[in-house]
């Protein structure tokens, strides 16, 4: 018997690399040697059992079959099916640890098989060297950490224009000239060294510079902290390399503004939500035209907390779907923070809102934002009780953001003409599915993605107006769970990232 | 139970490494906190059962068992039957594998223990970062 092994370190965390690797048929998206692949028939890419189909990229055709994944060790067991080459009994383990000094990844292959006779030594250099070696070498150039490896989560593309091109050292950097510029002014802000947890977020002085051409430069009231700026943080994000100020929305005053900026002055309240990046300081210069107006009636921590999550709000509310009298949805996360906007607006403009949570404890939270019904998810079959509260017709439109573990159970919850919107997927993606199955329900399937939407002022102010006007008759009500100084960015994280809140957090500066 | 999870990478072949870290007795060697350690009874020291009963530059004494050793998988488990650290049930695991890109190794330190909850943080930190993780940064300072 033959046993081979091949192992390397990669420069990312561990649980990143495993969300790629334990999708059964990634292989085509990371493996050199690997063309296309598809799961037969459909089924989960993560269950054991599944069968994988592909094709090398010197056309040889494989199938192997997944027999063991271990969310615990990192690892998946599979075994050659079918394959041009005499791979006799050939089972492999892919294995991850966690190297904790530095954040990276040990990442192991290994297997074993029998070759005729007088075949070893090809075979095994052979698998060694093409598909372990390459594969691996592959890994490391992916997740090298400069380069973007993929996210999850509620989509926020980087906006199709240029990002303001200021000199990186004249933002960025320790106190030392002391002035890069005459005018640039100096102001506390957290800087993500490099990728990583929470304690990665350093305090650090910056220099802000003063504005250019359609430029502005803002002081901050209030900071909001999303799922986003955790993303930007880890890496799985390539909206921020490090160095770089994280935080992507804010409420605040316009300080001085550069030549060609009509229609802000200096001492207007603005809001914005969108890259680039750079919101956790207690003051900015950017693009003038990413800014909102802000009326005099709605406060700066109201917006800095309710800006983003509500004008995706609108996005799903108002233009993916309209949503109107007597229509019945069904929010997934409803006591999140975007599940507890859609909630209470969906309720205002007169749907029957059911919302999913994951404990009683979030349950009385989205009682409160204005559900009709709330189902523990691990308690129920939501999909069982939405027949039942339907009287088998199912909802109209369900909004899901888990993605993979909710999507089958979503669609089946659905009527006749029904539509899932599917705006996430913090549970990871949701994987190849027969589009035929939709015409059970003649349902429709809808993936927007916010940047679409808010990617230039024609369409954002409109937004912003329905959003502001929604937040003055109290369709829209900002929940703010915590506030924290600018300088405890960190211990916001940990909060979200331990799904600890309820509602949004803001830092103030 | 609290939980204590270490691993950094040495540059040096696995079989080198290990060929260090498998002398139960062997750790004024390589650690920069052991005094000196001798194995109780006279008995070998990759004896499965032998106990290890060392000195610690700070003063303190430890004594620990050998759970289990294995040549195969470069790893070995040991208990803790006595220490100034105030914990319990505590089991520890050294692991080395090779990082055949680049010969080198990936090394792996882990323990479980009890202890009361207010000094859990306080104990794991200290396990992880003054003992774990100060061995393979001597171990990394040896191998450079």
């Amino acid at each position: 018997m033959i046993r081979l092994r091949r192992s390397t370190i990669v420069e990312a965390p561990a649980e990143l690399v495993w969300r790629v690797l334990r999708d059964f048929n990634s292989h085509d998206s990371w493996h050199p040697a690997v063309a296309e692949s598809r799961i037969e028939n459909s089924p989960p890419h993560d269950a054991p059992g599944a069968v994988r189909a592909f094709r090398l990229t010197d056309g040889a055709f494989l199938r192997e079959q997944l027999i063991a994944l271990s969310d615990r060790d990192m690892s998946l067991t599979y075994c050659i099916l079918e394959a041009p080459l005499p791979l006799m009994g050939y089972v492999a383990t892919l294995r991850l640890r966690p190297v904790t000094d530095g954040d990276r990844t040990f990442i192991q292959w290994e297997s074993q098989f029998d070759p005729p006779p007088g075949q070893a030594e090809a075979l095994s250099r052979l698998v060694a060297e093409d598909i372990y070696e390459a594969g691996l070498a592959a890994l490391q150039a992916r997740f090298d950490r400069r380069r973007r490896t993929p996210g999850s989560g509620v989509d926020v593309p980087a906006l199709p224009r240029p990002a303001v091109q200021v000199d990186r050292e004249a933002r960025i950097g320790e106190r030392s000239g002391g002035g890069a510029h005459p005018a640039a002014m100096e102001t506390e802000a957290i800087v993500v060294e490099h990728h990583g947890g929470p304690e990665v977020l350093a305090r650090r002085k910056i220099l802000v510079p003063p504005p250019g051409a359609g430029e502005v430069r803002l002081r901050h009231d209030a900071i909001g902290v999303n799922f986003i700026d955790v993303h930007c943080r880890t890496g799985e994000s390539d909206l921020l390399r490090p160095p770089a100020v994280p935080g992507m929305e804010a409420a605040g005053i316009v300080l001085d503004a550069g030549t060609g900026v009509t229609h802000l002055a200096a001492g207007d309240r603005v809001v914005y939500a969108c890259p680039p990046v750079g919101a956790y300081a207690a003051a900015r210069t950017m693009e003038a035209e990413l800014l909102v107006r802000l009326p005099a009636d709605i406060g700066a921590e109201t917006a800095a907390a309710i800006f983003l999550k509500g004008l995706l709000a609108d996005v799903l509310l108002n233009q993916v779907h309209r949503i109107g009298p007597g229509e019945s949805i069904l929010v997934h996360a409803a006591a999140g923070g975007v599940g507890l906007i859609l909630c209470r607006w969906a309720k205002a403009l007169g749907a029957n809102v059911i919302g999913t949570v994951s404990t009683e404890v979030k349950a009385d939270a989205a009682l409160r934002a204005g559900c009709d019904h709330v189902i523990v998810r691990r308690r129920h079959d939501f999909t069982a009780v939405v027949c039942d509260l339907t009287r088998g017709r199912g909802v109209d439109v369900v909004y899901d953001a888990f993605g993979r573990e909710t999507f089958d159970g979503s669609l089946a919850a659905l009527g006749f003409g029904g539509q899932l919107v599917s705006y996430g997927q913090t549970s990871g993606p949701v994987g190849e599915r027969d589009i035929g199955a939709l015409a059970a329900k003649s349902v429709t399937l809808s993936r927007p993605n916010f940047g679409h939407y808010s990617d230039t002022a024609e369409k954002l102010r409109p937004m912003a107006d329905r959003l502001f006007e929604a937040i003055r008759t109290g369709a829209v009500a900002p929940t703010i769970d915590t506030r924290l100084p600018l300088a405890e960015a960190a211990e916001g994280h940990r909060r979200l990232e331990a799904r600890e809140n309820i509602g949004a957090l803001i830092l103030i500066p | 139970l609290a939980k204590v999870f270490v691993s950094s990478v040495v540059n040096a072949p696995a079989g080198q490494v290990w060929a260090l870290v498998r002398d139960f007795n062997g750790l004024p060697a390589w650690t920069p906190y052991v005094a000196e350690s001798r194995i109780e009874l006279g008995a070998p020291a990759d004896q499965v059962g032998c106990i290890r009963n060392f000195s610690l530059k700070d003063g303190g004494r430890i004594r620990e068992r050998l759970l289990a050793l294995s040549d195969y998988e470069f790893s070995m488990s040991y208990s803790m039957l006595e220490s100034p650290m105030g914990v319990e049930n505590y089991v520890a695991t050294l692991r080395v594998a090779p990082v055949t890109e680049g010969d080198r190794s990936y090394v792996e330190w882990t323990a479980d223990f009890d202890c009361p909850p207010q000094r859990e943080s306080e104990l794991v930190t200290h396990i992880g970062k003054n003992v774990f993780l100060a061995a393979f940064r001597t171990l990394q300072a040896r191998f450079a």
